[in-house]
């Protein structure tokens, strides 16, 4: 008994769970295609019917727009958080005496639930409120600052809001990589008198590639799934200038009762996710393999 | 001693009246949570429990009721739905297409509805013929609010065509007043919209258009006029307007900072609770042209097993339509009972006028279902349209460019 125990308990264990995504996760994913197939309208129907609602999704102007969102916003999300993150790591990484209370306040935006942010930045940036009425207040008459009611920049103030939320954790990411590299090559290279920036761009950034790796798919899957940020902070607007899929997605399935139409979405997004998940995941595979 | 007595045979008497008729039950979702909604709503309960029903109460929060239909669609998927459930326009036939909700002609019939609704509010209550729902009150959408004082000021009167407001609007601009309270979201766009089509168009142009979704009406050189309007009526917003919230809007116009708000009476609700009055504070017409938008709340009975519950259905119906309950619930939500047989004694010079138009525009075929507020159309395609609206609205989009993609969004969304 005891013995059938140690060999199956943690099959015991895990079963529950492994029932719970499969059906939670897998599971649904299969439901939502199919019904992505059907007519469905305010219920789930089942009678499959084609690939309607990917043409209709596809016709639509609303989800070209989620779709060009989505691109800027998760490029430029993706890359200046990464950038700015690093740069803040590296200067936090000179042996400062401040290091750990600094470390904190960078962090700290992420201990914010993205509705906050989005509310904090809807203020700051609201040009009645927030900054453009304080600094014309100073006297600056002429100051402007109107981005989040332009509905062809209101997209970069979701990118900002963004941003400062979640650099700061990229910046922990990237010290602790920084930490991880061998201080013996480090030393190494100083003795040879070669400059610090040689030293981190051709050693220490060069060896931190799983970090970039890391961050990248944290950010991205950040990026395509956003949702709160838009609707605290724009609401999708002016318009629906700011839309994402996922607020297109909730828009249809809760709003308009079109279900079919917000399934034919969500299978979209993950295709989007897949794309830049799978590849990650080929690559860790074949490198625990080799 | 004689007292207790017969009131002793009476409570007996009571007993075994509600021993052979079960007890009303009424389990009722919806979304009336917000202070003088819910207020509202306790006056239904109280009148339910009063004639010996149990309520069991179901309010959902969020989303002008989007939560509350996501709770509606798990619970009738699970195979339990709610007695009554808060519905509106379309979204009842939706439903009783999948063949969930119940009859009531029996209680409509005995009440005789018939001759006391506006025939084309009563059309929206029937399913099939048959009756399924119980409408609450009429929402008038097409309401213009103004500020007196600044009106005064300026020595403007109430517009009565677009061409006015356009004039006493610019005269505003001018005298540094911002002519149009107006809060950037979806649907504060599509209520202007609706108001300025209904002008333009027309009431047989705007049924056309909005309810049968005609093709050449949509694409109308009219429908481009509204379009132009709708222009126009870009520059008279501040430039803060986007994701602002109706009643900030409100605000606006009561502190003189704005003259003009085109927004349903649930506007009236926010001037009145700052103590403004009405025809010396504030002033309410109807947008320019003829018609009437309605936007009406109502309970949609579903399909429920048990007598208790059936009838529980029934007296909720009783009461909902009743003329008690319409005066005393829309006194508190701003709005005009639906049956036209209240005394409106109570209720102010705006719920008179609204009144009025009721019956004359019921009369004269003008009165007309709210595409905004999903009276017209189903979601699908009211969103379709608004889609456009907010989009043309919100860029430099010409009007043909808008009346193209007004057709497309909407063959697009069948």
């Amino acid at each position: 008994m005891s013995k059938w125990l140690e060999e199956h308990l943690p099959k015991v264990v895990l079963a529950p769970s492994f029932i719970a995504v499969l059906v939670f996760v897998y599971g649904f994913i299969i439901w939502t295609a199919w019904v992505s197939l059907t007519r469905s309208r305010l219920l789930p129907k089942y009678e499959i019917e084609g690939f309607i609602q990917y043409e209709r999704l596809f016709a639509a102007p609303r989800w070209d727009v989620a779709m060009n969102n989505l691109f800027i916003f998760g490029t430029l999300f993706i890359v200046i958080s990464m950038v700015l993150g690093l740069m803040l790591a590296i200067l936090l990484d000179q042996n400062i005496r401040t290091e750990g209370a600094i470390r904190t306040i960078y962090l700290y935006p992420m201990a914010l639930s993205m509705i906050v942010t989005g509310t904090a930045w809807k203020w700051i940036l609201n040009p009645g409120l927030g900054l453009e009425a304080t600094v014309q207040g100073w006297g600056l008459e002429n100051f402007t600052f109107n981005w989040l009611v332009d509905p062809d920049k209101a997209i970069y103030t979701v990118v900002l809001a963004a941003i400062w939320q979640s650099s700061g954790f990229v910046m922990a990411l990237f010290l602790a990589g920084l930490r991880s590299v061998d201080t013996e090559i480090i030393r190494a290279a100083q003795v040879d008198g070669i400059p610090t920036w040689r030293v981190y761009s051709a050693i220490i950034i060069p060896s931190m590639a799983p970090i970039f790796l890391s961050a990248f798919i944290v950010l991205a899957h950040l990026a395509i799934k956003s949702f709160d940020l838009v609707i605290a902070l724009t609401g999708g607007g002016p318009g629906f200038a700011t839309d994402l899929p996922a607020t297109y997605m909730y828009a249809m399935a809760f709003s308009r009762g079109d279900i079919g139409q917000a399934a034919s979405s969500a299978m979209v997004m993950m295709g989007v996710v897949f794309t830049i998940v799978v590849p990650y995941l080929y690559s860790e595979l074949r490198a625990k393999n080799d | 001693m004689k007292k207790s007595v017969f009131s002793a045979v009476s409570a007996v008497a009571m007993i075994s009246a509600s021993v052979a008729v079960a007890e009303p039950q009424a389990e009722v979702l919806h979304y009336w949570t917000s202070g003088g909604e819910a207020k509202s709503a306790a006056v239904l309960q109280k009148e339910f429990a009063d004639n010996g029903g149990t309520w069991t109460d179901m309010p959902v929060a969020g989303g002008g009721g989007d939560a509350a239909m996501t709770a509606l669609r798990a619970r009738v998927l699970s195979g339990n739905a709610p007695t009554a459930v808060q519905l509106k326009g379309p979204a009842i036939q939706e439903w009783y297409e999948e063949g969930v909700l119940a009859d009531i002609s029996s209680v409509a019939e005995a009440e005789g509805w018939a001759d006391v609704l506006p025939s084309s509010i009563a059309a929206h209550m029937k399913c099939e013929g048959t009756w399924c729902a119980a409408p609450v009150n009429v929402h008038r959408v097409d309401w213009i609010w103004a500020n007196a004082d600044v009106l005064e000021a300026n020595g403007i009167e109430m517009p009565t065509s677009w061409d006015e407001f356009n004039a006493a609007a610019e005269k505003l601009q001018a005298a540094g007043v911002i002519p149009l309270a107006h809060g950037g979201q979806a649907w504060q766009d599509a209520t202007v919209f609706e108001g300025v089509a209904l002008g333009i168009l027309g009431p047989d142009g705007f049924r056309k258009a909005f309810v049968d979704l005609d093709a050449d009406t949509l694409t109308s050189d009219k429908m481009k006029a509204v379009f132009d309007q709708m222009r126009t009526m870009r520059g008279f917003v501040d430039e803060n307007f986007p994701g602002r919230d109706w009643n900030l809007a409100t605000a606006m116009v009561m502190n003189g900072e704005a003259a003009f708000q085109i927004m349903g009476d649930w506007a009236k609700g926010e001037f009145l609770a700052a103590g403004k009055v009405p025809g010396e504070d504030f002033l309410c017409a109807s947008t320019p042209g003829d018609g009437f938008l309605y936007n009406v709340d109502s309970f949609a009975m579903f399909d429920v097993g048990g007598d208790d519950k059936k009838a529980g259905q029934e007296l909720l119906a009783k009461l909902v339509v009743g003329k008690n309950f319409q005066k005393v619930f829309n006194l508190n939500k701003g709005s005009i009972p639906a049956r036209t047989d209240v005394e409106l004694d109570e209720f102010d010079s705006c719920a008179h006028l609204s009144a009025e138009d009721m019956k004359a525009s019921s009369e004269g075929g003008s009165l007309l279902p709210s595409y905004a507020h999903g009276m017209a159309l189903r979601g699908a395609q009211a969103g379709a349209i608004t889609d456009v609206v907010t989009s043309h609205f919100n860029s430099d989009m010409s009007s043909d460019d808008a009346v193209q993609q007004l057709l497309t969004a909407v063959q697009n969304s069948m």
